[in-house]
């Protein structure tokens, strides 16, 4: 009780709730919009919240990751195009849904069925919460270690029909990390004598340039397209929760695989609701109608992914390892306020991880009442043009960019990331891996050295129970993408000899 | 990203994990170009890092560049030979000029960063949206929701939330009440 009272006091400011109310309004209009989507928004505000509190900043970067999901069913629902990516496949539902004239009741079910995920996954962490804090003291240098590779393995294996372009752009990030002054013995690597590669790349320029100025780019190759919207009624909150209440248990599952996906580093949204998809398929009444417009499909896609973010918080506040672009960004807030967040910070300051999760909570009300007043608003915006969406975006990038340092040098670097992540996209490749390659290379090479110094074998390395349970699970992994690989060479040998 | 078993309309099957059936325009130009960087990079490691004598392997400067570089290496080269096996798209040069074409929009943005100092944030930005978005093609009314949106930028950041971006040299000839505002403020 004193926790939670504690938990309560960290956050009932005016400042905390302007941050939440700001973040949470911004992260669904950002996801209505085609082509900005969170990663984008959350790039441009991070070097601003730097000058807040670390509560504030992660309170608004939290609002804009938990709501943006929300707001990316709308265009997913009503013009078939995923305001973010991760609501592709709530398309594949919804507009059947909207074409059939029932766009009212796929924007309910989304809205309701998102609300549920992320009020599922808060319950579930808080219910976790002690078990958690008790484990995290358990995760010494090598378990972290293994834990961060772990992260980097299942980042390249689940990009499926990518693994091979994930490797490259894992390891490219890696590699970036290891550019500057090392901070051991402090020699330079691959600075090449140039006094701006001294102090390292600056993630905050790579996740600028990969993110906003790349998307920006896109944009302005892409043509403004006309989108004509469908009429729409206003949603009424209790006949949402009625109406989930026929799909509870596709909800649940849905959600559940977001909580188990989520905690899992370089998983996510994407595989939570493929799996949730696939199982509302596999135990439908009516599977043949999945993808012609099935209210299973919208419940199950979109419980599983809303019930992420919040579980993707358990390893970086926990553990210090992101588990997705977005929480590597939220990972520099913690830095730049030396708040180290690892197994002390989840057995030592409780209040704040709890002060979290309960922004969490208040967000998703906050989002629900929104939206119950505010979808035909949010159509309105979701018809600014393609490309002044772009020039939007590059002029708010530069914000972000060149208040960390006012340096012109900063904004060159972004830029060359931004083409580089605009040939990324253009082909279709991920830019995940180069974050997550930044952030866990830079973890696994400290850790790494520190449990070497202590060890002296291998088995040793792995003798304790949680370092030996992710050496299992890394095989396992390793393993499964092993059969995989050889599945697709027999079926592929198969095809060219039929 | 797909995920076997997943079947989402008629004219979706199942993707493979690692072979791919066809590729994009450009693929096999990306591949070579990272791997030709990687292995560049990987003949500089012994001028560009350190070997500390008496160190283990994990402590060596040298070892997460050594690794990380040869990890590009060998995961383009793969990646090039899975590609290579598999239908083209032709329009490899073309899709190379859309890349290059991306920069003119780099260079308007640089030009944009290299004017804030000179004649402020507000001028610069108001500027910068507008002519942007006239050289995207928008005229009339457009350009002045443009010009409107880049002055909303500068108050909400500059003015309102006191963002860290300098203030512009013109404002040194501006009557000195009026300087402290501008530079503070715009």
């Amino acid at each position: 009780m004193d926790l939670l009272l504690s938990s309560i006091e960290l956050i009932a400011r005016w400042d905390v709730m302007a941050a939440l109310f700001i973040g949470s309004i911004g992260g669904v209009l950002v996801g209505a919009l085609p082509g900005v989507g969170a990663a984008v928004a959350i790039a441009i505000v991070l070097p601003v919240t730097f000058s807040l509190e670390p509560i504030v900043g992660l309170t608004a970067l939290l609002g804009i990751y938990g709501s943006s999901m929300f707001g990316g069913a709308i265009p997913a629902i009503l013009v078939n195009t995923p305001g973010t990516p991760v609501n592709a496949l709530t398309t594949y539902d919804g507009f059947p849904m909207t074409q059939r004239g029932e766009a009212r009741r796929a924007l309910s079910l989304a809205y309701s069925a998102s609300f549920f995920g992320a009020l599922f996954s808060i319950a579930a962490l808080m219910l976790l919460a002690p078990v958690l804090a008790s484990i995290a003291p358990m995760f010494g240098s090598r378990e972290i270690f293994l834990a961060a590779f772990l992260g980097i393995l299942m980042v390249i294996i689940t990009h499926r029909g990518q693994v091979l372009a994930a490797g490259i752009l894992a390891f490219l990030g890696i590699f970036i990390q290891t550019i500057g002054i090392e901070g051991t013995a402090y020699t330079q690597r691959y600075t090449f004598d140039l006094p701006i590669l001294q102090s390292g790349v600056n993630l905050i320029v790579v996740v600028l340039g990969l993110f906003a100025i790349s998307q920006a780019l896109i944009l302005f190759m892409d043509k403004d397209k006309q989108t004509t919207f469908p009429k729409v009624e206003k949603v009424g909150f209790f006949e949402q929760m009625r109406d989930l209440w026929i799909y509870r248990r596709i909800a649940t599952v849905g959600s559940s695989f977001g909580v188990i996906c989520g905690m899992i580093p370089g998983v996510g949204e994407f595989m939570s609701q493929f799996m949730s998809y696939a199982y509302a398929q596999r135990t439908s009444k009516t599977p043949e109608l999945f993808g012609k417009g099935n209210p299973e499909g919208i419940v199950a896609s979109e419980a599983a992914n809303n019930s992420v973010p919040a579980a993707a918080m358990i390893p970086l506040l926990a553990l210090g390892i992101p588990g997705e672009e977005l929480t590597a960004m939220m990972l520099a807030v913690f830095y730049v306020h030396n708040v180290i967040p690892g197994p002390q910070l989840f057995s030592g300051q409780m209040d704040f991880v709890l002060a979290l999760y309960i922004c969490l909570l208040l967000l998703n009300v906050i989002v629900v009442v929104f939206l119950f007043f505010a979808t035909t608003t949010l159509m309105r915006a979701m018809a600014i043009p393609n490309r002044f969406l772009g020039m939007m975006i590059l002029t708010f990038s530069l914000i972000g960019i060149y208040s960390l340092r006012n340096s012109l040098a900063d904004v060159a670097t972004a830029s060359a990331f931004g083409v580089f992540g605009f040939i990324l996209k253009r082909l279709d490749y991920p830019t995940s891996p180069i974050i997550l390659g930044i952030v866990l290379g830079k973890l696994m090479e400290d850790k790494l050295r520190t449990a070497t110094a202590r060890v002296h074998s291998f088995w040793e390395f792995i003798d304790r129970p949680i370092a030996f349970i992710l050496f299992s699970l890394i095989v396992i992994a390793l393993g499964v993408q092993a059969w995989t690989v050889w599945k697709d060479w027999t079926a592929k040998k198969e095809n060219e000899n039929a | 990203m797909f995920l076997p078993g997943v079947m989402m309309s008629e004219n979706t099957t199942e993707e493979p994990h690692v072979f791919p059936v066809g590729r994009r325009p450009g693929e096999i130009l990306f591949a070579t170009l990272t791997m030709v960087i990687a292995l560049a990079l990987l003949a500089a490691i012994f001028w560009q890092t350190t070997w500390l004598p008496g160190k283990r392997l994990a402590a060596q400067p040298r070892f997460w560049p050594g690794l990380s570089l040869l990890g590009v290496v060998i995961f383009g080269f793969l990646h090039a030979m899975s590609r290579l096996r598999v239908t083209r798209t032709p329009g490899r040069w073309i899709e190379a000029t859309v890349w290059v074409r991306s920069l003119e929009f780099i260079c308007w943005y640089m030009l944009y960063v290299w004017a804030i100092p000179v004649v402020g944030y507000l001028s610069a930005t108001v500027l910068f949206c507008s002519a942007l978005a006239f050289r995207l093609g928008y005229r009339g009314r457009m350009i002045g929701w443009a010009a409107l949106f880049g002055l909303c930028v500068v108050l909400f950041f500059k003015t309102a939330m006191n963002v860290k971006i300098p203030g512009g040299a013109i404002y040194e000839f501006a009557p000195e009440s009026l300087r402290y505002i501008l530079l503070r403020y715009f």
